[in-house]
């Protein structure tokens, strides 16, 4: 009942007429900038903080968690449109995403994303609502032990999202773990490969690196090619999911739900692997694995929940203990400390409004963002038929600002061009990005935990196993990593086998 | 060509006659480099004074954050910029202690800039885990010195405010503890909200809702006088280290070579700031406090910066850690 006058109070807050603009003008703001690749939620919350602060507390707040959301969303459009992702979660979508759209299926792939998130988004608002305060107990249990057992989960499931090689995938994964190194180690204040340029001691911009192999690398290789592009552009069909594609999608959008909201509440940096583990599960239970990276609607449908659902609950640690889960979230924090409220573990029973006042307009924000977009479709759409002639040199000029944006840092942008040219070379060995970028965004997360936990547990290795949910995750990743394998030792053994018969 | 060689005698002379602009300075919009990631609690100190400076000087001052490598990448880029008073740097402590901490800076710390005044100065706590045994901080010394094995130190990297008051807390104590060092104040933060760690000193900015929500547990303040918000909690001094008594104060700084007119405008503008009582509550709810006018000026930054080089100098050579 309590939950119920709760939920009223802070739909009483969010649908008052000025707090619905204000989400309206966030959730637009954040579909435009996240439409724009590289310009990621970060620079545009930074930039548009000054504004807020005119503004009451609750309606700044509900414009920047529009604006944060909004920008998940958009991403995944240029990550399905151009195979540009702008963020980590969305660089999964364009995996499957970027193949529907060649093969003229863009305005699926774009509802599909759309309908996933609206549904993860609702059941993660909820969840927010009912379970914040004991969620919140259960992230705090995650030690660093836990956070390295974790990862090494994530790294064992990045290896199926190769749709190719097996070695290929995992020469991507430690060349990422490597390219991950690079920055000031946090230890000893030592520089590793940085070569001197200090630029670099806060390592590579993941934006930079994730517009070069993906998206930089895309425009080399299709200027290569004409012919392929005018294929894609031409069979542009329906822009709907029909029935079947409908049904197909329910399952993938559950479980990307579940995935995405249990690894958005650990503030650690649980949430990037939400899409990761989505799309791993979804491959692993189809019974077309071979259709993944080659267009599988389930690639766009799990991840797209996951990544939504993860942002949803990535809140409940902000707003239960104030503490930030990620850049985009710390803004908010800074945003609600210059507005006199400073975020801890009394923000829920001292602000009340503000607190269910955000929730509530969670929700409101997903419904904005599917009416809002699902028109836009046709039109994103339309922008695959514009002239490459004219469009490339826009993504590139757009990346380019976006890259710069993030840290005003010109290194960003030698990166993105180093990272473009190695995106071209690894296309042309048939080696794939995701898991690169996989390793990239987690090598860094798996070496100060397991370091951390070592100087905790004073250098004694067991501490992985003897702590209950650190075990439990490693057990779990050693069957993930039998189940990958599985097949393939037992394909091989049939191939041997019918070499001697033979 | 006559007209045009007038018009490039006139743009000539337009140049040279431009430092002596600053009577009507400022013209333009000014740009505050803040050398961390927006967000943080010296983005916020930055933000906060920022606005109100703007109302004073009639011209917008837009905050850049420029992160990375300590602080040193944002305070190098403003070393480097035009000296005209329309980029100024918001930097803290960590201008003095990366002039020990890096041995390869980009820039002469003392030479590098002009001053405009000193801004605030934010206490540090004390604080464990919320069910570590030591009731107060007397005993506190005493557990933490009879366990200086067994216990773990948590900061929030290196160069960090609660790195610099883990140095100090280690050395007043002789308690060689186990230092566990994060990627910035949140995970370090969460980390000791969930047990994980044992003792953390640090920002009142980071401390003070868990402290009040009691989440966490806090032994004493480093500043010199106890501190509205806690009025129980003893002073370091009190509690008998001395050497803990310090602040994580905050300055503005210019390139070198800005005009006298630009930092002396700007250091009237931060004074005005500081007196708003906006400004004051809002640091206030932060556990912070304005500096009063006196040390807003460009003679006050000086020599907080020479005494806080000086002063973190040896206590860094000590610990023997830097930060390239």
């Amino acid at each position: 009942m309590e939950l119920l006058g709760n939920l009223a109070l802070g739909f009483s807050v969010a649908s008052s007429l000025a707090n619905l603009a204000f989400c309206l003008i966030g959730v637009i703001l954040g579909t435009l900038i996240g439409v724009l690749p590289g310009i990621g939620a970060t620079a545009t919350i930074a930039m548009l903080l000054p504004i807020t602060f005119q503004l009451e507390p609750v309606s700044s707040l509900i414009m920047l968690a529009g604006i944060y959301y909004g920008a998940q969303y958009g991403g995944s459009t240029t990550a399905i449109l151009i195979n540009m992702p702008g963020e980590s979660s969305s660089a999964v979508t364009a995996i499957d995403g970027y193949q529907m759209a060649r093969q003229g299926r863009a305005g699926t792939a774009l509802a599909t994303a759309a309908l996933g998130s609206f549904f993860a988004g609702t059941v993660a608002t909820f969840l927010v609502a009912i379970f914040a305060p004991p969620l919140t107990t259960v992230a705090l249990k995650f030690g660093a032990a836990e956070y390295f057992s974790l990862m090494v989960m994530g790294l064992v499931m990045s290896v199926a999202l190769a749709h190719g090689s097996v070695l290929k995938a995992l020469a991507m994964v430690v060349l990422g773990l490597l390219l991950g190194m690079v920055g000031t180690d946090i230890y000893t204040g030592t520089p590793r490969f940085t070569m001197g340029i200090t630029q670099y001691a806060d390592g590579l911009n993941f934006v930079a690196v994730a517009v070069g192999v993906f998206g930089i690398a895309e425009i080399l290789r299709n200027l290569e090619d004409e012919h392929d592009r005018q294929v894609m552009t031409k069979n542009i069909n329906r822009l709907f999911p029909t029935r079947q594609e409908f049904r197909q999608m329910v399952g993938p959008v559950l479980r990307g739900t579940g995935i995405g909201s249990v690894l958005g509440i650990l503030p650690g940096g649980g949430a990037i692997l939400a899409s990761f583990a989505s799309y791993t599960i979804e491959k692993k239970v189809s019974d077309r694995p071979q259709d993944f990276g080659k267009g599988a609607l389930a690639g766009v449908a799990g991840p797209e929940s996951a990544n939504n659902a993860g942002a949803q609950t990535s809140f409940i640690p902000l707003l239960t203990l104030g503490i930030p889960a990620n850049p985009v979230m710390a803004l908010m924090i800074g945003a609600m400390i210059i507005q006199g409220i400073v975020p801890g573990p009394n923000v829920v029973s001292e602000q009340p409004a503000l607190f269910w006042g955000i929730v509530a307009s969670m929700w409101i924000g997903n419904l904005m963002l599917v009416v809002l977009n699902l028109p836009l479709i046709g039109l994103w759409v339309k922008l695959l038929s514009v002239p490459y002639y004219v469009l490339f040199p826009i993504i590139m000029a757009m990346c380019s600002i976006g890259v710069y944006s993030v840290a005003s840092n010109a290194y960003d942008l030698f990166a993105v061009a180093f990272f473009g040219l190695l995106g071209y070379v690894m296309s042309k060995l048939r080696c794939e990005p995701a898991p690169l970028l996989l390793g990239f965004v987690l090598g860094p997360l798996l070496e100060e935990n397991l370091r951390r936990a070592m100087i905790l547990s004073r250098g004694d290795p067991m501490t992985f196993l003897t702590r209950p949910i650190s075990a439990t995750l490693l057990g779990l990743s050693l069957v993930v990593l039998v189940l990958v394998f599985l097949p393939q030792i037992r394909k091989r053994r049939d191939e041997v086998f019918t070499e001697s018969d033979a | 060509m006559a007209y045009q060689k007038l018009l490039g005698a006139l743009c000539a002379t337009t140049l040279l006659v431009a430092p002596a602009f600053a009577q009507d300075f400022p013209q333009r919009q000014i740009t505050m480099v803040v050398p961390f990631s927006a967000g943080g609690p010296t983005d916020t100190v930055a933000r906060l004074v920022a606005e109100r400076m703007s109302a004073d000087l009639g011209q917008q001052i837009i905050v850049e954050n420029i992160g990375g490598a300590g602080g040193t990448l944002g305070a190098g880029n403003v070393a480097k910029a035009e000296p005209d008073g329309y980029t100024v740097l918001l930097h803290h402590i960590g201008m003095a202690t990366s002039a020990t901490l890096y041995r390869n800076l980009a820039y002469d710390t003392l030479n590098a800039f002009e001053y405009v005044g000193l801004v605030t100065e934010v206490p540090m706590v004390v604080t464990a885990r919320k069910d570590f045994e030591p009731a107060d901080f007397t005993a506190f010394k005493d557990y933490v010195k009879a366990n200086a094995d067994t216990l773990t130190l948590a900061n929030a990297g290196i160069g960090a405010a609660s790195h610099l008051c883990g140095m100090l807390l280690m050395q007043a104590l002789e308690a060689p503890l186990v230092t566990v060092p994060y990627k910035g104040t949140g995970p370090a933060m969460t980390d000791l909200l969930g047990g994980q760690t044992d003792i953390m000193c640090d920002q009142t900015t980071n401390t003070t809702q868990q402290i009040k929500g009691g989440t966490i547990k806090a032994y004493a303040v480093t500043s010199p006088e106890r501190l509205e918000l806690f009025p129980d909690l003893p002073t370091a001094k009190e509690g008998g280290v001395e050497t803990m008594e310090f602040g994580i104060w905050h300055g503005i700084y210019a390139p070198k070579g800005t005009p006298a007119d630009a930092t002396e405008r700007l250091s009237q503008a931060l004074q005005v700031a500081l007196a708003d009582e906006g400004v004051a509550k809002a640091m206030a709810d932060l556990g912070t406090a304005p500096e009063p006018a006196e040390n807003a000026t460009p003679a006050a930054l000086q020599a907080k910066l020479e005494s806080e080089i000086a002063r973190w100098k040896p206590v860094i050579e000590a610990a023997g850690i830097y930060a390239d």
